[in-house]
């Protein structure tokens, strides 16, 4: 267990905060969710931001699967998940919310993605996990944790009512799918 | 989906269907994006090779190529390998030697896509082969009537033409029956080809049973080359007979009764649910194809890399 | 022919002439049989040890296409024969679509010449129905049958004129040899190219009626009853022609029929995968009209297994499944395949090889299909479990056009004579004299 239920919504309302306090425009402020982990998340941040500030923050949907650059080596084939950009990037303080960051090919990716639909004024990251292996030049604004692990690990927001609507953790599993 | 190829209809299964068409859905929202154009098959070749003509099909492979950010070559063979057999491998080899990630062929001949596919490594995609298949146009009509319905199981598909001729009418009957509609098949005894309700359809002669109670209706172009000797389209509309006492024709008891009156094809097709004006539906799939399309060509790039 | 003794010892004699089937030695003296019985002792000459083995007369196959003169590349009279005595064939029956066409005594003369030249199988060549194989003028048939032509045939060519069909019937009689058809309508073919029904229509190819065949047969059957002469069918596909035949022998006609290797063993769904070594004509059938097709070579209403032996190029069938040529090579593979039917007991040994020999040499008035004392030393020898796997590129059939290629094949041909001669020894290959 990296993460329960009670340390994620803590980790995220820390989140909101800081985003309040290091987002210039805060109304420009855009959060941009890379499924499946992000949405959740980043619905949890907005209502939080709103709590805050009073605020309704827009949250898209952005699926990376098209920009991947590693579909090669990772041998499996994942399925395209939705897209929804509710609202213009244009000049937006665009946040990506993800789950677990390690490699950083998937920020990359939603990056790139992101430029196809418009010309934020800012893009930062918020990733709840940070598990290191970075292979890119990749930095996370908003990290909920860090957890070193080992390379062949894996980690994983998981939802305990079996979809990700409920309670959430955070756990490392062996390759093969178990729990450490 | 079996192997790499997209070969036909046939082959596939329920899972393999909705996963494309899912897929296409899911293209329809980078088609409405300002930059139309993802970079996931970016520095990989697809050939389109045409040996029958198609400007449409072809230029909806070459749009969903492009989408997907692939170098696409049209490669047209000579004018005399049109109508002169062609050496398949002779052409495999060619390709080959192009090195390709993918390749489209049509051929007006059933069965060349397949033999090119068995001589070739990279994946092949039939784009249409004689009166064979035609998957992706018949993809392309469930992903209509996906959008249209919301759904298969339950629903009544009614394809009006010249079946024994058609490839769309082929890889549609297989789509729509795997996808869990049932399928109708109308046409003069002599645009029904042998054995066709072996394949999971119902045969019908009369019009007007066969639109009873459809949900969708298709109609297939009737290419006047093809007419053999068989009167005019006015008689077979016309057709008021019920079919002669020893129809040999599988389901002719069951088209057996059918009323007297006149039925006009336009007056039938009037009382289809769920018709509309076809020049509007058409300009529509247009567009549509291309998001079908980009879906299979997505697909096949999986496959691909899977290997 | 060469003399010399040769013991064929401890197989298993089948001869359908004498109904004998029974472990024998065999003696072959110049050129032929000498005694055939249980202990012969031997003295001189070459042994060849038949343990195991089935010793039957050498095989005739009524259908094959050598393709000489005039398309070597597909085939010749030598590399034909090569492969007919690899397959346990100590004589074939030439079919008259060469170029020119068999239709003239000389083109007769020049096979005949030929095959005492090349080939170490018998040839019997078969002359045109009518000049060019056009279907209009009736050949010299009694010049072509003095010449040396068996019977008479425009074969694919099929005489679509009844008019003539009916002439060449008549005339036939004056020839005293068979008229052998493919019986095809081509204007119910039209462009069918497979057989119709599902597999047509899965396949979205142009479908080629059986009923194209059977009509075919009722009429050839009716005009040759009328003109009192000899109708051999080839190639039999259908059900329907298989009854049409049966009840036609019944009232008395002078019927004989031949029916192939593969559509004994293939259906139409061997052409799902478009390979265009599965496209013949008349085409692979329904498997109602495969059994119908086994049960009357069964009962002897299919006198004969003939191979349609068509061989074509490599770049004539590789092309669309429409544009290739129809027929597949058969001589080498007719052995294996056929003795489907004597594992599957449809088929007495000694009915088989009746039905390979026997019957064959009876329909075009030749010696063969006997093992009887004094009978010219045609002999094969086989080897009912013997197992190998058919590679055409290793055959002896310059063409490879075969649906087998690939397949694990059970028996073969080990050893062939003709003449008392031995041509063919599956250890060491065709033996030229």
């Amino acid at each position: 267990m990296v993460l329960d239920d009670v340390a994620i919504r803590r980790a995220l309302v820390r989140i909101a905060h800081e985003v309040v306090e290091r987002t210039e425009t805060l109304p420009e402020l855009y959060l941009v969710a890379i499924p499946n982990g992000g949405v959740p998340l980043a619905r949890i941040i907005a209502a939080q931001v709103r709590a805050i500030s009073g605020l309704e923050v827009p949250v898209g949907i952005l699926d990376t699967t098209l920009y991947r650059d590693d579909l090669t080596a990772r041998g499996v084939r994942p399925p395209l998940r939705r897209t929804e950009m509710p609202s213009a990037v244009d000049d937006r303080a665009v946040v990506l919310v993800d789950d677990v960051v390690s490699t950083g090919r998937t920020i990359r990716a939603a990056m790139d993605a992101l430029m196809d639909f418009g010309r934020p004024r800012s893009v930062q990251v918020i990733g709840l996990v940070d598990r290191g292996h970075r292979e890119l030049p990749i930095k996370i604004d908003f990290v909920g944790k860090n957890v070193p692990t080992q390379r062949e690990e894996r980690v994983v927001l998981r939802g305990l009512s079996g979809d990700l609507e409920g309670p959430l953790e955070v756990v490392i599993l062996e390759s093969d799918g178990g729990a450490a | 989906m079996t192997g790499r190829d997209l070969l036909g209809i046939e082959g596939l299964d329920r899972t393999d269907l909705e996963r494309i068409l899912e897929t296409a859905e899911r293209m329809q929202e980078v088609g409405r994006r300002d930059v139309k154009k993802v970079p996931t098959l970016r520095g990989r070749t697809l050939i389109n090779l045409f040996f029958e003509a198609s400007t449409r099909t072809r230029t909806s492979f070459e749009i969903a190529g492009k989408r997907l950010s692939a170098d696409v070559v049209n490669f047209t063979p000579s004018s005399s390998s049109l109508t002169k057999a062609e050496s398949i491998l002779d052409t495999a080899m060619t390709l080959d030697a192009m090195d390709p990630d993918a390749v489209i062929v049509r051929h007006k001949v059933a069965g060349v896509p397949k033999r090119i596919a068995d001589a070739l490594a990279a994946p092949v995609i039939n784009a249409g082969d004689g009166a064979h298949e035609h998957p992706t146009q018949a993809l392309l009509d469930c992903f209509t009537v996906k959008q249209e319905k919301g759904r298969f199981d339950g629903l009544t598909v009614t394809i009006i033409g010249d079946i024994t001729h058609s490839r769309v009418a082929r890889s549609n009957l297989y789509a729509f029956t795997k996808l869990g509609a049932e399928v109708r098949l109308a046409a003069p005894p002599t645009m029904l080809p042998t054995g066709i309700e072996s394949l999971g359809a119902k045969a019908y002669t009369s019009l007007r049973e066969a639109l009873e109670g459809a949900d969708v209706v298709m109609v297939l172009r009737i290419q006047q080359e093809r007419l053999d000797g068989q009167p005019r389209r006015r008689d077979r509309a016309r057709s008021r007979r019920p079919p002669p006492e020893r129809d040999p024709r599988p389901g002719a008891q069951r088209r057996r009764g059918a009323d007297g009156r006149p039925v006009s094809v336009r007056g039938a097709l009037g009382e289809a649910r769920g018709m509309r004006a076809s020049g509007a539906r058409s300009a529509r799939q247009a567009s549509e194809g291309d998001r079908a399309r980009v879906g299979v060509v997505e697909e096949v790039r999986g496959e691909e890399r899977d290997g | 022919m060469a003399s010399g003794r040769i013991w064929i010892r401890g197989g298993r004699v089948l001869d359908p002439s004498t109904g004998r089937d029974e472990v024998a030695d065999l003696l072959v003296e110049d050129g032929k049989i000498a005694a055939v019985g249980a202990g012969l002792a031997a003295s001189g000459g070459e042994v060849l040890e038949a343990a195991g083995a089935w010793v039957v007369p050498g095989f005739i196959d009524l259908h094959v296409h050598l393709r000489e003169p005039g398309q070597e590349y597909k085939e010749d009279i030598a590399s034909g024969g090569r492969a007919a005595v690899a397959g346990g064939f100590s004589a074939v029956v030439c079919m008259a679509n060469t170029q020119p066409a068999n239709d003239d005594p000389s083109v007769t003369e020049y096979i005949l010449d030929r095959a005492r030249q090349e080939s170490p199988a018998r040839v019997y060549p078969v002359g045109a129905a009518t000049r060019g194989l056009a279907g209009e003028v009736m050949t010299e048939m009694v010049a072509l049958v003095d010449a040396g032509c068996v019977a008479l045939s425009d074969d694919g060519k099929t005489i679509m004129d009844s008019g003539v069909m009916r002439r060449v019937f008549e005339y036939s009689q004056l020839a005293r040899v068979a008229i052998i058809t493919h019986a095809e309508d081509r204007t119910l073919v039209r462009e069918g190219v497979v057989n119709e029904g599902p597999v047509s229509t899965r396949l979205g190819l142009p479908g080629n009626p059986s009923i194209a065949e059977v009509i075919h047969v009722a009429r050839d059957l009716m005009l040759a009853e009328l003109a009192g002469a000899h109708l051999h069918v080839a190639h039999v596909s259908t059900a329907g022609a298989v009854d049409l035949i049966r009840r036609a022998r019944e009232r008395g006609v002078h019927v004989t029929a031949e029916v192939t290797p593969h559509h004994l063993a293939l259906t139409d769904e061997a052409t799902l995968g478009y390979d265009t070594n599965t496209k013949m004509a008349p085409p692979l059938r329904s498997e109602t009209d495969m059994r119908a097709c086994r049960a009357g070579l069964a009962d002897g209403t299919l006198d004969a297994i003939a191979t349609d032996h068509a061989p074509h190029a490599v770049h004539e069938k590789d092309v669309e499944f429409t544009a290739a040529p129809p027929g597949v090579i058969g001589l080498e593979t007719a052995v294996p395949v056929t003795l489907d039917l004597v594992r599957a007991n449809e088929l007495a040994p000694l009915e088989w090889v009746r039905r390979l020999s026997t019957n064959p040499a009876r329909i075009i008035h030749r010696a063969g299909g006997s093992l009887a004392v004094g009978a010219a030393a045609d002999i094969a020898l086989v080897d009912p479990e013997r197992r190998w796997i058919y590679d055409p590129a290793k055959g002896f059939s310059k063409s490879r056009n075969s649906p087998w290629a690939g397949r694990e094949m059970i028996g073969c041909a080990i050893a062939t004579l003709v003449g008392g001669v031995l041509v063919w020894d599956v250890e060491r290959g065709v033996l030229l004299p």
